[in-house]
């Protein structure tokens, strides 16, 4: 062995190839199989892409580095179903790019905050936390409250996004900035076509309370869908799913 | 090595400025993460819009691993190769643009974060244009390395370096198929990764677990072969377990990242290939460990009379002890637990401030004297204070995150008699709150102790000497 080494050894172009090769292997087996997509998402219904104004609000949740102390991904343990719901599937998250799994929860998991807590309770959370959990370690966000969120371009953001691989429409393109601020108010003659591109689910109103569109109305818009668009009810787990539970 | 007749003309300037530039970036990584760790205990401390916790961690992470240790990596592997390769380092302007670049890199990624521009992907923030800035600066670094290596007057490429290059390549193959995006303009600095829900994590994750891999241990392992047999003046343990364990560590790491996506929406396969090469990755890891020791074996009395030594050999330590650590949380079961909370935390820092910083302050404290042509050191004392300081700063720091995380865990799924959840989430939070103190305190030593090294290297660089420096000890870096 250690004569063959050495050729290894006193050659560096042959040590970068051999190197090269050795730590390809094993990335290249686990990650491959993964874009077979019919074996690692599971079919779910209802699942669509963000609409402009969630989108806004999930690259405010990016900006911010909330991924830093959420998580947004269930597992499928006892204590942690009862205490966010049903545990999360592929399917929930595979329009975000890049997924918001996240690795701590210095706060609780936020894959199913949608429909959890009123408007006004994230009102009062994201001006001073503490207001409504007294405890609560996270800090302030006043500015949301203040700052017009960014909804003029974001229909350039959704053709990037469509790049790779969301399938947003044309016609969700052209209406991108037209749909956001629709959504952002509760009286809308745009409203009808909002729920014909993205579903009756959709939440419309004024999410912060305020008379301009926010960043906390895209905030508040995002954190409200979280969790609340697959149809879990007509979900069926796959045998071997079901074995791990 | 030392039998060196005729000393080529070594570029020691560009390895000066990645000392310099080392220190700098590590006493600042290492006071965000102590202002960090105080906002988790006292959440006053988070004002404004630029420095809130969400948008320092990504602060902290990236300046102790990539401008810290980055530099360190830079700094040894330029001042190694030439050394073992008996060759002056290739290309003088192409190792200064690694330099300028490389800093100016980490100054686009720091304002990048406090200002909201992140990829929020852990260890991989910097957006689209930082990504591509650094590419170049990496390749120019592939290009510098390799091109030494070729030139080198030593019929066999030194072990270190087999790691140093392992590391480049590695590191690169991981940072292009991680970052690959689309932004949403040329004049935008937002963009969208390629990759997106359970391939994206994978992807992320079999770059992140990578970054610890070859980044910080790869590179790091190539430090601990130049600087430990030189320190300790004795041949490498063994030859034979170098090749075997740097072949098996680079081989089996790579699969090892689907341990952080347990129990996730990632297949069960994947997660249960992760654990299994996790666990196995003990052996070579150990491998590693014990070949940077042994080495040391008839020359064990250096220990007490060295403490730059001393530090080379806890790094060891706290390497094999977080080593063993990993794989142990990788076991699904043991996961469960510990996934989401501090215990993570405490993991990563016997990794980083144990393993990574120790290492990289020995071979600091070696560097300087040679560097700077001076005879020693200003002060050992000095060293030996911030050793002791540092490790009983990580002692701290890492036993209250043992307690907080695997408390916090237990509390998470702990039922009351009626078979109700017992604890809310804020309880677990309330009950974590004097850990976090204690953590603090712990970071607030290790920042102590570097402070003191920058000035015990400040006095060294201008020539001073300790008074009460022992005459014996000055030899034994000569």
């Amino acid at each position: 062995m250690l004569k063959h080494h050495a050729k290894i050894e006193k050659n560096s172009i042959l040590l970068l190839i051999f190197t090269v090769i050795v730590i390809s292997i094993g990335g290249l087996i686990e990650i491959l199989p993964l874009f077979r997509t019919e074996t690692t998402i599971e079919p779910v219904k209802g699942v669509r892409p963000y609409t402009p104004l969630e989108l806004a609000g999930y690259n405010i949740y990016i900006r911010e580095g909330c991924y830093n102390c959420h998580s947004q991904q269930i597992r499928p343990l006892r204590d942690e179903v009862e205490r966010y719901g049903h545990y999360s599937l592929a399917a929930e998250s595979m329009y975000d790019h890049p997924f918001q799994w996240g690795s701590k929860r210095t706060g609780p998991d936020l894959a199913r905050v949608g429909g959890k807590y009123s408007d006004e309770w994230h009102i009062q959370h994201m001006k001073k936390p503490q207001a409504v959990v007294p405890e609560s370690i996270m800090p302030p966000y006043p500015h949301l409250l203040t700052r017009g969120a960014a909804l003029d371009n974001i229909a350039e953001h959704m053709k990037a996004l469509r790049a790779v691989g969301v399938p947003y429409s044309d016609a969700m393109i052209e209406n991108a900035r037209h749909d956001a601020y629709a959504q952002a108010t509760a009286e809308s003659d745009y409203h009808d076509g909002l729920m014909e591109r993205y579903g009756e689910k959709v939440n419309y109103r004024n999410f912060d309370g305020q008379p301009i569109t926010t960043e906390l109305d895209a905030l508040i818009a995002y954190l409200q869908v979280l969790g609340t668009m697959a149809e879990l009810k007509d979900y069926k787990p796959a045998p071997a799913r079901m074995g791990g539970e | 090595m030392n039998t060196l007749t005729e000393k080529p003309n070594y570029n020691d300037e560009v390895v000066k400025l990645f000392t310099i530039a080392t220190v700098f970036w590590g006493v600042v990584g290492f006071a965000v993460g102590v202002f960090i760790a105080l906002q988790m205990a006292f959440p006053s401390l988070n004002f404004g819009e630029y420095l809130t916790f969400g948008r320092l961690r990504p602060l902290h992470t990236s300046a102790v691993i990539f401008a810290f240790g980055g530099n360190a990596l830079f700094a040894t592997s330029y001042f190694s190769v030439q050394r073992t390769c008996r060759a002056r380092l290739w290309g003088d302007s192409w190792s200064m643009f690694t330099f300028w670049g490389y800093q100016l890199f980490i100054v686009m990624a720091a304002v990048g974060y406090v200002t909201g521009i992140t990829q929020a992907k852990e260890y991989a923030e910097p957006e689209w244009y930082a990504d591509l800035w650094l590419t170049f600066v990496w390749v120019a670094y592939l290009v510098v390395f390799l091109m030494t290596l070729k030139a080198r007057r030593e019929p066999h490429i030194y072990v270190g370096n087999w790691f140093f290059l392992a590391f480049i390549v590695t590191v690169a193959v991981l940072h292009l198929a991680n970052n690959v995006s689309v932004p949403v303009s040329l004049t935008d600095t937002k963009s969208y990764p390629l990759w997106g829900g359970v391939q994206s994590a994978l992807i992320q994750w079999w770059y992140g677990h990578n970054a610890v891999g070859f980044f910080l241990t790869a590179g790091f392992l190539g430090i601990m072969y130049y600087f430990v047999p030189k320190r300790a003046q004795r041949p490498v343990y063994s030859y034979r377990l170098s090749i075997l364990h740097f072949w098996s560590l680079i081989f089996i790491y790579i699969w090892a990242g689907p341990h952080h996506l347990h129990y996730t929406s990632l297949p069960d396969w994947a997660q249960t290939l992760g654990a299994t090469f996790s666990i196995m990755l003990w052996m070579p890891s150990w491998g590693g460990m014990i070949n940077g020791m042994m080495t040391l074996s008839g020359a064990w009395h250096k220990l007490r009379e060295d403490p730059v030594l001393r530090f080379m050999i806890i790094s060891l330590a706290f390497y094999g002890m977080s080593t063993f650590e990993g794989p142990l949380m990788s076991i699904k079961t043991v996961n469960a637990l510990s996934h989401y909370t501090d215990w993570t935390i405490g993991h990563v820092h016997s990794g980083a401030l144990g393993w990574v910083a120790f290492i990289t302050f020995g071979a600091i404290y070696h560097l300087v004297p040679v560097l700077w042509k001076r005879d020693g050191l200003y002060s050992m004392k000095l060293v030996n204070i911030h050793l002791w300081i540092a490790t009983l700063g990580i002692v701290l720091y890492i036993t209250a995150m043992w307690v907080s995380g695997i408390m916090q865990g237990l509390m998470w799924r702990s039922y009351d008699s009626m078979g109700f959840l017992e604890y809310s989430f804020v309880e677990t939070v309330m009950a974590m709150h004097p850990f976090y103190v204690i953590r603090a305190g712990g970071g607030i030593l290790f920042l102590l102790g570097a402070l003191i090294m920058s000035y015990n290297l400040y006095r060294t660089i201008k020539g001073d000497k300790a008074p009460e420096v022992v005459a014996s000890r000055e030899k034994a870096h000569a």
